[in-house]
């Protein structure tokens, strides 16, 4: 099904179509999935505009603290795309986690998705020792799956 | 009355692709009618076809939450930053229950 997926990608032509993140923001990311797990969490990471490198995690409160929802808390949100535009950031990913489906967006997810330049990157840890860790475009109601290419070089840590 | 509206990168196919743009009004529903006499087409995704305000939005004036401040009988003032934000939600509910969910 992945394969098949990756196919309907090229179709569409997507010529950027891969998310390059570094390790060590996908270990923060699957940690924080875990620490919230069996309620969904979410977050943002940032970097500088126009370079479609993430660069910054920042993990954000589920307002809905539900096992099957998330929504950044308002308050949060407008404090946090602030910090970004004073650093000259754009959110590059914004990541959820589902804790008992596969890591693909579903209906709610295509529906709300407002940020039509993010890499949408969502984790499955519904498995207990492993996680599914993929990524989306989403615009305009189109769902294109990318590649996640993790390499250890974009981040000092 | 000059207001400043920051628009999110979503909307900005209203705009001519401004970030920025002026508007007025006394509230923010004649600052949304005025915005839309202005970008065409910008009230239908801010407003519903009911009225209220589009869940898939969060408005703000200065550094408050319009949904705090009466919505879109929120009162606005010359000077004030009116900033629009799309909402970041979903998950694996199904749509229906998640806009139920949030009563908006």
């Amino acid at each position: 099904m992945c394969l098949a997926t990756r196919r309907v990608a090229n179709w569409f032509g997507n010529v950027n179509a891969v998310l390059t993140i570094d390790s060590s923001i996908v270990r923060a990311i699957v940690a924080h999935a875990r620490r919230d797990h069996p309620d969904e969490a979410c977050g943002v990471v940032a970097g500088p505009i126009g370079s479609d490198v993430p660069t910054r995690h920042i993990p954000m409160d589920n307002a809905a603290r539900s096992m099957t929802f998330y929504e950044f808390d308002s308050m949060e949100h407008l404090r946090v795309w602030r910090e970004m535009d004073d650093n000259d950031e754009e959110p590059v990913v914004i990541y959820h986690s589902h804790t008992a489906t596969e890591a693909y967006p579903s209906r709610t997810d295509v529906s709300f998705a407002g940020e039509p330049g993010a890499h949408y990157l969502l984790v499955s840890t519904r498995e207990p020792d492993s996680e599914e860790i993929r990524s989306f475009r989403i615009v305009d109601g189109v769902v294109t799956e990318e590649e996640v290419n993790i390499v250890d070089a974009t981040v000092k840590s | 009355m000059a207001i400043e509206v920051r628009v999110p990168t979503i909307l900005r196919s209203y705009t001519g692709g401004a970030k920025v743009v002026e508007g007025a009004g006394d509230s923010l529903s004649a600052l949304i009618d005025d915005l839309d006499a202005r970008h065409s087409g910008i009230k239908g995704r801010l407003i519903t076809a009911e009225g209220g305000l589009h869940r898939f939005v969060n408005i703000y004036v200065n550094d408050e939450d319009v949904r705090f401040l009466g919505a879109l009988d929120a009162k606005l003032n010359d000077g004030d930053s009116i900033t629009i934000l799309p909402a970041v939600a979903g998950g694996a509910l199904g749509f229906a229950a998640a806009a139920a969910l949030l009563g908006r």
